[in-house]
């Protein structure tokens, strides 16, 4: 499946891309997905993040084809 | 009812003055309101390490926000009797000591008005997919973090 992969703030800044589009296996899942990206892109303060799937901050989501997952640093409005 | 239109939150650069005086005055015509409550949210000259903060560029995970913005106005207007609730953030730079969100609850009472220009500021600190880069004289930055 094809899912499209967001990143926001200094997670952007430390793997070089606001957005990428990646091809798992269908059985894969949102902790899989994680660990991939958080390896490939050397995200050191991994229990910071938060994952949202399609704009919802959901962890036990089931990921399917066309997914949007965001990877967020802490929040800092205000 | 204003409660139910969507609502454009995100306000390029910094929230001027004068926008927030017009929303005062925009406010006079609604008679049943006894009290607004205010909060203004301004950036910080804060030092690190000797290097004192400029300005804050803001990012977002706009489609997210939004969604998060009309779920604290939803929660908000269920749990307090406001009139009206208005909220405004910045996006992109905003330089030390101006002004970054803008929140304004209406109530017929004071105590419910400020006490829903708090949740809401909470709120949207906790909530909001909203980052920030604080930008230094040198040209250097880091990555501010909600306490």
């Amino acid at each position: 499946m094809k899912l499209k992969l967001k990143y926001f703030g200094k997670l952007a800044e430390t793997a070089g891309l606001q957005e990428e589009y990646k091809e798992l296996e269908s059985a894969d899942t949102l902790a899989e997905l994680k660990r991939i990206v958080f390896e490939e892109y050397k995200f050191d303060d991994s229990e910071t993040i938060q994952v949202a799937v399609n704009q919802q901050l959901d962890e036990n989501k089931t990921l399917k084809e066309g997914d949007e997952i965001a990877f967020l640093p802490p929040f800092a409005g205000g | 009812m204003d409660k139910k239109k969507p609502k454009k939150v995100f306000v390029e650069g910094a929230i001027p003055p004068e926008k927030i005086a017009k929303s005062i005055a925009n406010h006079q015509s609604k008679t049943n309101i006894g009290a607004h409550s205010i909060f203004l949210g301004q950036i910080r000259a804060d030092e690190v390490d000797a290097k004192i903060v400029q300005a804050i560029e803001y990012s977002a995970y706009e489609e997210m926000a939004e969604q998060v913005f009309h779920e604290i106005r939803e929660s908000a207007f269920s749990k307090f009797d406001i009139t009206c609730a208005h909220i405004y953030h910045s996006m992109g730079r905003v330089n030390a000591g101006e002004i970054c969100l803008f929140v304004f609850t209406s109530s017929a009472h004071r105590k419910i008005a400020i006490e829903a220009c708090n949740f809401f500021v909470e709120e949207i600190k906790a909530k909001a997919p909203i980052f920030g880069k604080e930008l230094f004289e040198d040209d250097s930055h880091q990555w501010k973090v909600n306490k």
